[in-house]
């Protein structure tokens, strides 16, 4: 990515369409990552929200969003996402609406939803080709309910319902279950790496058919970190290779970021109190190395 | 125009004379005539909807319920296990406030698995906001469809309606119906008028939004009530203008036989053509007896209901539902409804009919026999299963195969 894209999409970021003062956490990733995105995708859209923390955005009489937005339930918000297309799509046919009333579907989603329980309203999506955008916050546990872990929650990481040995299964492979769909679009991204998110929501949105961004979503309070080093946690994710930050389009995979020096992975664990019990009152260095190993593996195969 | 139609394809005509604009749609015996013959009659461009098959009927709801904010008219149906899996968004669409009308195909719930009828399906559903129009002929299938988008879409209602038929017994069985003409029905049945709630570039909608704290959660809950009551007073207003309109009655319960009864039998659904039958048979012996068949389950029309019972001398409730541990919804219903009358009728409960069983004639004779004593002793009876001999043998039997212990004793 140049500095002039940068400096293009910069401009946008600024444009602060998402409203403040919402009861997010401090320092929530996901948040950050929406204003970011909210830019971007503008206002003529309809956000399709499952339950989750971002469902008290619009708290009724009062919403951030100068767009639309339409609360469904946890397991089916791309089945919204489908209806408002439909409806859009009949009402432009039959010359009900013009062209510029039209407006984009955007699902918005935890992990929870995204990795668990409306993954066969995803899978269903996309296999009819369904024109939507799909954002996915992804804090790795259920966060609104207390940070229970999701299928989306890494190894070793404490949750409300793994609280002494940390969870034992391992994070799911969002990005590989939707690119086997043949989908538009997928990409990873994060917050705080703002050019890249812009660069693949802007690649996203010139597309169409079933496009996911899945944003990866530092999360003070389930993740057990001062909201102040938000942006340096998230950095980390993507320093230590944890998060890699790739998209997937015409049946390539491609890597936009590859960290030519990775740093430990211990770097990015020790700073959350999620994975504390891996450093005191004895330091585990058995999983510390596995979970190093695993992302060495990951990147071995990246060339 | 006359044709002969299944329930299934009447329903599949009443959207098409109602000119809907969406169907998300998904397959579930009975019900799969309804979703096939709509998506043929788009095939072949006869009728201008889009259809979209949905992964499940929680999806198919959603989907439905969302169309509906957009702004289009949309029809859906479902069956059964369908209906119990998109109870969530029932609730969901409902609270929403959006028009939409989805017909369903009673059937019995797993376990054990069936797919013959009764009405614990629709039952389930009773208490989600959805209205609920009930059905005993192929004519009437038809009717309420046309009914139900003009209920569904009055500015003072603005909820969703569950139109019932009983699997096999009316989806499969082949009626004259009597099919209006697209323009008979438009002069019934406005476009689409989405009001203000509609997505649309340019003017944000905020639809199903969080509320803090219970004052407006119950603010919002109860306005959805208040429609719901409010539709029965709408209702009657709809079903005058049909019957003027289309020369058919439609009147929230069909009083049978009942001016000078006074015994009478109380059901819902297609077995209801077979009590009209015995009351026939039970006047010709010199029985004051008659049959009242609500075709709106909700808003529950309960002042109606108190009007045609009070004074009369004894009920037979028949409940083709059974909610477990208390026994007849529509019983339970009924006497809630006649509670503070002063001159209320001894109600005697039956539940019968349950996955299909079969309700004869002499059972008919039966329950009014037992409700004629109850009135002489002025003593109701316990409720009672409609359940012979034979039939508990031929259960034994099967226990007999299976080698269950109840079997072998
Ligand atoms: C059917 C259903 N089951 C459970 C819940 C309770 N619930 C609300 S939010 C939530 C967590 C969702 O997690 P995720 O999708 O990761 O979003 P987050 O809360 O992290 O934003 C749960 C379990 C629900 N709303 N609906
Ligand atoms: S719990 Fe985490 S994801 Fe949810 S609002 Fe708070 S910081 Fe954000």
């Amino acid at each position: 990515m140049s500095e002039q894209d940068c400096a293009g999409t910069g401009k946008a970021t600024r444009q602060g369409l998402l409203g403040a003062g919402t009861p997010m956490c401090a320092g929530c990733g996901g948040l950050q990552a929406l204003h970011q995105i909210y830019d971007l995708v503008g206002d003529k859209t309809v956000f399709v929200n499952a339950a989750g923390c971002m469902t008290l955005l619009s708290i009724y009489p009062f919403t951030p969003f100068p767009g639309s937005w339409l609360y469904t339930a946890m397991a089916c918000a791309p089945a919204g996402a489908q209806g408002v297309r439909d409806a859009l799509d009949v009402l432009l046919a039959k010359g009900r609406i013009q062209p510029e009333q039209d407006q984009l579907p955007v699902v918005l989603t935890g992990d929870g939803s995204a990795y668990g329980m409306g993954l066969s309203a995803t899978s269903a999506a996309i296999d009819r080709g369904l024109d939507f955008l799909y954002i996915c916050y992804d804090n790795e546990g259920y966060g609104n309910t207390g940070h229970q872990y999701s299928a989306a929650t890494p190894a070793g990481a404490r949750t409300a319902t793994s609280r002494v040995d940390g969870y034992a299964g391992i994070k799911k492979d969002l990005f590989a279950i939707w690119s086997a769909h043949r989908p538009a679009y997928v990409a990873t991204a994060i917050g705080t790496e703002p050019a890249d998110l812009a660069r693949k929501l802007k690649k996203a949105l010139s597309l169409s058919g079933p496009r996911l961004l899945l944003v990866l979503a530092p999360c003070p309070t389930g993740w057990g970190f001062e909201p102040a080093r938000m942006v340096e946690l998230g950095k980390l994710a993507v320093k230590t290779g944890i998060w890699p930050l790739k998209e997937y389009s015409d049946g390539q995979v491609r890597h936009t970021q590859v960290p030519a020096r990775r740093k430990p992975v211990t770097d990015y664990l020790q700073l959350q109190g999620r994975f504390r019990h891996l450093f005191a009152p004895v330091r585990d260095t058995d999983k510390l190395t596995a979970l190093q190993r695993q992302v060495d593996d990951y990147w071995e195969h990246i060339d | 125009m006359r044709k002969l139609l299944t329930g299934n394809k009447a329903a599949a005509w009443g959207a098409r004379l109602a000119e809907v604009d969406y169907l998300p749609v998904f397959p579930i015996t009975p019900q799969t005539e309804i979703i096939e013959t709509l998506a043929e009659w788009v095939d072949r461009g006869e009728l201008d909807a889009r259809l979209t098959t949905l992964e499940s009927e929680h999806s198919m709801v959603t989907a439905a319920g969302a169309a509906a904010a957009t702004g289009v008219r949309v029809f859906t149906a479902t069956s059964s296990q369908g209906l119990l899996y998109a109870m969530e968004m029932l609730y969901n669409v409902a609270g929403w406030r959006v028009p939409l009308v989805l017909v369903n195909v009673s059937r019995g719930l797993s376990a054990p698995i069936t797919l013959e009828p009764d009405h614990n399906d629709v039952l389930a559903a009773r208490d989600s906001g959805f209205l609920q129009l009930h059905c005993a002929t192929c004519q009437e299938v038809l009717d309420s469809v046309l009914l139900a988008y003009r209920l569904a879409e009055d500015k003072r209602v603005r909820l969703p309606v569950l139109v019932n038929l009983d699997g096999f017994y009316l989806s499969f069985t082949r009626e004259p119906v009597i099919l209006p003409s697209r323009e008979q029905v438009r002069a019934f049945l406005p476009a689409f008028d989405a009001g203000s709630n509609r997505f649309r570039g340019g003017e944000p909608v905020s639809q199903a939004v969080a509320v803090l704290g219970g004052g407006p959660y119950s603010y919002f809950r109860y306005q959805t009530h208040l429609a719901a009551v409010e539709a029965g007073e709408v209702f009657d207003e709809l079903s005058e203008a049909f019957s003027n309109h289309f020369d058919r009655g439609f009147k929230a319960i069909e009083d049978y036989r009942c001016e000078d009864a006074e015994i009478l039998f109380v059901m819902i659904g297609s077995f209801a053509t077979k009590a009209r039958e015995a009351v026939d048979r039970l006047r010709d012996a010199g029985q004051k007896v008659g049959l009242l068949r609500p075709r709106l389950l909700r808003p529950f029309p309960a002042r109606e209901f108190v009007r045609l019972l009070s004074g009369r001398a004894g009920v037979a409730v028949i409940d083709q539902n059974l909610s477990t541990g208390l026994g007849g919804i529509l019983y339970t219903e009924l006497a809630a409804a006649l509670y503070p009358v002063p001159r209320r009728p001894i109600l005697a409960s039956f539940i019968g009919g349950l996955g299909g069983r079969d309700i004869t004639a002499g059972e008919f004779y039966a329950m009014a026999e037992q409700v004629r004593q109850a009135v002489e002793t002025g003593q109701a009876p316990p409720p009672r299963l409609l359940f012979t001999d034979q039939e508990m043998q031929t259960v034994r039997g099967l226990q007999r195969i299976a080698g269950s212990e109840e079997g072998e004793s």
